[in-house]
């Protein structure tokens, strides 16, 4: 009976979560289909037309000490750092997962 | 008259959908604070920081066990910062994941582990810069910290839900980092025509509808850690009790 009531449980936390990522993927896709024509540029280039827009004189008074040298080499190494990222945080989350359930099993 | 509200919503969104502009969704870049704000930023920040470091200290030497979420809460804000997600503005911005970590430990840890980010992104990415780097930590790394751990104390002293203070909590943690790094701009960019006030106007009206999706998403990704931590952690954080309860 408890075994069952688990069960359950379980089964609705699962759908719970796949609903919550369903909808960040929703919110990822959402943008991409309304706003077909846009760039999806990031910040860099475009904020320093608009910072020349208000500052017309303004010139940036120190450089990256340094920079990927192109989109490749930096598309890398932002996913590399997501890697990491996202291995460090599921490595503790399955270590914590395994350990409940060893804990539980001692019970 | 409700009709006419409604309208010029709807109308202002689709201006700002049909004509993309790119935002600033995403640190000051290297060079671009003239350097006595570098300096102004940089000690604003420092003492957030500094505190950070000894709580930090305190939280591991107490309770050693919360190494792997101080982990986690590191990691996740290292992930999120990395991921440059479209937004319905036609430009693409990033989450800051700080949220999670205010939220477990107080604010000021997530001042040290984000900073920590900051220094590898400026480092290594060419994204935001060592100049910018106080300016940058006191938006991402106190502001959005310190909203989201205030968001979640005040929903939580009100009974409200526990996921739903998560969620708020790691959404306007989001929104207000990116706030804040607007006022940055508009305080070190005044506007010749209408000053502070017309920069920041200028400067809001660009990223704050790009940040929005993002934040929701934040917010929803927080809610997901979260849950899996209150399941699986056998140590008391007592910030996140019973939250299965709520959800």
């Amino acid at each position: 009976m408890v075994d069952k009531l688990l069960r359950s449980k379980k089964r609705k936390g699962l759908l719970t979560n796949l609903l919550l990522i369903t909808m960040v993927i929703v919110l990822v896709i959402v943008p991409l289909v309304i706003a077909k024509d846009a760039e999806f540029g990031g910040a860099d280039d475009n904020a320093k037309e608009a910072i020349t827009e208000i500052n017309s004189s303004y010139e940036p008074w120190f450089l990256l000490i340094w920079e990927p040298p192109s989109t490749e080499v930096a598309s890398f190494l932002f996913a590399l750092q997501a890697a990491i990222g996202s291995g460090i945080l599921f490595y503790c989350i399955g270590y914590m997962k395994g350990r409940s359930k060893r804990d539980d099993n001692e019970l | 008259m409700k009709q006419d509200k409604a309208f010029l919503i709807l109308s202002l969104t689709l201006i700002l959908i049909l004509q993309p502009k790119s935002a600033y969704g995403m640190h000051i870049m290297e060079g671009f604070l003239p350097p006595i704000w570098s300096i102004t930023w940089g000690l604003m920040a420092l003492p957030f920081v500094i505190h950070g470091f000894f709580s930090l200290k305190k939280t591991i030497d107490e309770a050693p066990k919360l190494k792997l979420l101080i982990a986690m809460a590191g990691a996740f804000a290292f992930l999120l910062s990395a991921l440059k997600i479209p937004s319905i503005t036609g430009s693409s911005s990033h989450p800051t994941g700080t949220g999670l970590g205010a939220i477990l430990f107080g604010p000021t840890i997530m001042s040290v582990l984000g900073m920590i980010v900051l220094i590898f992104q400026a480092l290594l990415l060419g994204h935001g810069g060592l100049t910018t780097l106080g300016a940058n930590t006191f938006s991402m790394a106190v502001v959005g910290p310190f909203v989201a751990y205030a968001v979640y104390v005040i929903i939580r002293k009100a009974d409200g839900p526990q996921w739903l203070g998560v969620f708020l909590a790691a959404a306007l943690g989001n929104l207000s980092t990116y706030t804040m790094t607007s006022i940055q701009l508009a305080l070190a960019f005044p506007a010749e025509l209408g000053g502070f006030i017309a920069s920041l106007t200028k400067f809001m009206s660009i990223f704050a509808l790009t940040q929005i999706p993002l934040s929701i998403s934040e917010g929803i990704l927080t809610v997901l850690v979260i849950k899996s931590i209150a399941s699986y952690a056998n140590v008391v954080i007592p910030s996140i009790q019973n939250i299965d309860e709520g959800a």
